[in-house]
């Protein structure tokens, strides 16, 4: 790392965090989470902001008595901002006034009144109610009208989401996502934790994202303690990501053909990913990649075999043209569950849904770790429907493929450190932006005078790109959900931690 | 001839209700070896209904005497199409006709038995299953009506035995444009009555998709089982009412013992063959997003009606 990223900090107060927030939105930055915080005094509030052009990273800290725990709705100026209050309200307690759609997000119904999970005096183990007050959905009325409930449980392997749809005959009106079936607690567990104690942790944030999120957990720990990682297991890192993203996407290529009874694509797509899990075992000792970072580090226990990698590409290449080829695929896919690139910027999605929506983001090249090289590219489609979303994965794997060649041979047989730094000591922040395979990553990590794990604020991208999925289900019908929902294919376990 | 017909159709009921689980799991197992996969084998299917049949029927709260009428019924119906339908031999009844708009109506008392079953329940996918599969019924049952009036004109009969028959002692007709008009026809609605893919895809998980199985979601136990055998043996006696007009040779027109075992013999093996093309069709086709399949059954509508107009010009002709 040449330079390490400014960022500023701004101590504000209620009357001017609108203001100072606008300002910052205006001037190119996005919300990349806001975290809630209990300190002694009262709570805290912080917004991370990130600028792509520069790599800019701005913190607004807002603070609120414990007696009154109140901050100002900022929904208005920034959706993505009004979904973290939300949250904040339901694990902190901590009330936005003037909310314009001031419901539970994380809360369940069966959760005692007055439990708020992250605050420090919380009960870890809460006498549970029934989930008497079950969950508001907005009626759909007129001729016609009815509804379906599907989910929590599913018929297939597939993490629980309740999925409330009012339809006139087959057509979509509006569909309700309730989530947060999974809520584990996960950022309580981090609490007094050493950092590299905790990459057990992250490494189950999302079963299918290992390497994401521990590495943005590592750099962020690697910010707030000042511990320098070296140019080889920054390679090594790099390598392990593209690993992942090859891995999940070659899965979701295979599901979107299954999801349209085109089956054989699918086998082969599992032959195939079975083949990178393979080698996933070879190269860190794990099929799905765990175990190859460490804070302040990382190691291979082999370089991957890039004929392995090659063929595979290509056989995912030849695979693509095989589906998009199929007449019925291609009606399937075209024009199905459109997102309208206004409407996917204004969400804030990340990640190959963004970028099927025309939007051009990429954490690699936005907030780099390391220089990917000539072979790199940010993949972008503009079409926005089920069809954009799968070439936006199919090129992508292509790239990650490249790039995997060129790390290879710029590692030259290294196989990274392996060390494990502890932090320099003294309390500090930090923030890790990583491009997983579902999108940027967003891990905040804050320490104590001990080095120990204060608080760790962990946001995946689906928790951006949820609210895009009922927008593109404008004008789509019933049988087609299945397939809308898979070409996003949102974490549940990332969105609920 | 009436003590023959009627030996007949129990030879067919007995050899349908055992042969139509294993054309399902042929059916199964060759998509399976195409794919790559092993398959379960093609012995599946049976091993399926012994399990179903051992198994505690669980009802949902509020369901009526539908939900355990509908099963039998979609089953005696299957039953009885198998009886009418030439499949082993094609010996005419006096008393019943084998009339084709006899065996139409009692594949739609079973379509409708299963609608009402999927919708005793109540719950949303059921009603949805219901819902799209008597509107694919509703566009399939024309089609397969008009296909097989064609080919009952040149015969001047609308009894299927007699039109079997009249194609086995003229060969020619089999390929005439008519036949083959409206055997294309027939296929594609065979095709949707049955749930395979492009209409439905049999082998999906995800409930907003279903059609057939969305209607048999909330069944389980020995009804789920009834409900499968059933089905099976309504694709069985379609496949093999296909496979008659298709290639009517083997067919048995007497009820000699001689003749049944041929006929029982050329009706496995034109099942067999017919079950494993469709399975292997199946792998290179997609699912048609549910607005198309309408533009499906339409255009095989219109290959039905293609065909009528052709006979009346033929016969004009001759």
């Amino acid at each position: 790392m040449t330079q390490r990223p400014r960022t500023e900090v701004l101590e504000t107060t209620a009357a001017d965090v609108r203001g100072l927030v606008s300002a910052r939105l205006s001037e190119g930055f996005r919300t990349a989470m806001v975290a809630g915080h209990e300190d002694d005094d009262g709570f805290r509030i912080v917004y991370v902001l990130v600028r792509a052009a520069d790599d800019r990273r701005c913190e607004i800290v807002l603070r609120t008595p414990h007696d009154r725990p109140e901050i100002p709705s900022l929904a208005g100026v920034d959706y993505p901002v009004g979904r973290f209050e939300r949250e904040i309200r339901d694990l902190y307690g901590v009330v936005p006034v003037g909310h314009p759609l001031p419901y539970r997000l994380v809360r369940h119904g069966h959760w005692p009144q007055g439990w708020y999970p992250m605050r420090r005096d919380a009960d870890p183990e809460p006498v549970f109610d029934s989930d008497v007050g079950s969950f508001p959905f907005l009626e759909v009325e007129g001729d016609g009208v009815y509804e379906i409930p599907v989910g929590p449980v599913h018929a297939g392997l597939i993490e629980p989401g309740h999925f409330r749809f009012s339809v006139v005959g087959e057509t979509i009106l509006r569909m309700k996502a309730r989530l947060w079936f999974v809520y584990r607690g996960v950022e309580k567990l981090f609490e007094g934790r050493r950092p590299d104690e905790a990459i057990e942790l992250t490494e189950r944030i999302s079963g299918d994202t290992a390497v994401g999120h521990t590495l943005a957990f590592c750099l962020a720990v690697e910010e707030a303690g000042g511990i320098l990682v070296a140019e080889e297991d920054r390679l090594v890192r790099a390598l392990l990501l593209e690993l992942e993203r090859m891995h999940n996407h070659v899965a979701d290529l295979g599901a979107l053909a299954n999801d349209v009874g085109f089956g054989i694509v699918n086998v082969h797509a599992q032959r195939l990913r079975e083949t990178l899990l393979r080698l996933n075992k070879a190269t860190t000792g794990h099929r799905l990649l765990r175990g190859g970072l460490t804070v302040g580090g990382a190691r291979l226990t082999a370089l991957p075999d890039l004929e392995v990698i090659s063929s595979v590409a290509r056989e995912v290449a030849e695979l693509a043209d095989v589906t998009l080829g199929n007449p019925t695929v291609q009606d399937r896919f075209a024009g199905t569950a459109v997102l309208s690139s206004e409407a996917a910027r204004s969400i804030g999605t990340l990640g190959y849904v963004a970028r099927a929506s025309g939007l051009d983001v990429d954490a690699r090249r936005d907030h780099p770790v390391v220089d990917l090289g000539d072979a790199f590219e940010v993949v972008v489609e503009e079409g926005g429907d089920v069809r954009s979303r799968y070439l936006v994965r199919a090129r992508e794997l292509a790239v990650s493929a490249a790039v995997i060649a060129d790390l290879v041979r710029r590692l030259d047989w290294r196989l990274g450190t392996g060390r494990t730094q502890a932090p320099r000591g003294g309390v500090g922040s930090g923030l890790g932006l990583v491009e997983g395979w579902r999108g940027t990553i967003a891990h905040r990590v804050e320490l104590d005078d001990s080095g120990l794990l204060g608080r760790v604020k962990v946001v995946d991208p689906s928790f951006f790109n949820w609210p895009a999925l009922p927008v593109a289900l404008t004008d789509v019908i019933v049988p087609d959900f299945p397939l809308a929902n898979k070409s996003f294919n949102q974490s549940y376990a990332g969105n609920d931690l | 001839m009436n003590g023959g017909a009627a030996a007949l159709a129990v030879v067919q009921v007995v050899v349908m209700l055992v042969v139509s689980p294993l054309l399902v799991g042929l059916m199964r197992q060759t998509r399976a070896r195409l794919e790559g996969r092993v398959g379960a084998g093609v012995l599946q299917p049976w091993r399926d209904l012994r399990k179903l049949a051992a198994k505690e029927t669980l009802r949902a709260s509020g369901t009526g005497w539908v939900s355990a009428a509908g099963p039998l019924v979609l089953v005696a119906s299957g039953l009885l199409a198998c009886a009418l339908v030439p499949l082993v031999g094609a010996v005419p009844f006096v008393s019943v006709p084998d009339d084709l708009f006899v065996v139409v109506s009692v594949l739609l008392v079973g379509t409708v038995a299963l609608a009402l079953v999927g919708l005793d329940a109540g719950t949303a996918f059921g009603g949805m299953g219901s819902s799209r599969h008597m509107t694919i019924a509703a566009l399939v049952e024309p089609t397969v009506l008009v296909a097989v009036y064609a080919l009952s004109i040149p015969v001047g009969s609308s009894a299927l035995s007699r039109i079997v028959l009249a194609r086995i002692d003229d060969p020619a007709s089999v390929a005439s444009p008519v036949s083959l008009l409206a055997l294309v026809a027939l296929a594609i609605a065979v095709v949707a009555e049955t749930g395979r893919l492009p209409v439905d895809n049999p082998s999906t998980h995800l409930e907003l998709t279903m059609i057939h199985e969305a209607m048999v979601i909330e069944s389980s136990g020995r009804d789920l089982g009834w409900l499968e055998l059933g089905s099976w043996l309504r694709l069985g006696a379609l496949l093999g009412l296909l496979g008659s007009l298709l290639v009517p040779w083997g067919v048995a027109q007497d009820a000699g013992v001689a003749a049944v075992l041929v006929g029982v013999v050329t009706l496995v093996l034109k099942l067999a063959v017919l079950g494993c093309v469709l399975a292997a069709a199946e792998v290179f086709v997609a699912k048609l997003r549910l607005f198309r399949v309408p533009e499906l059954l339409a255009g095989s509508f219109v290959l039905a009606f293609l065909a009528v107009t052709a006979s009346y010009l033929v016969v004009q002709a001759g």
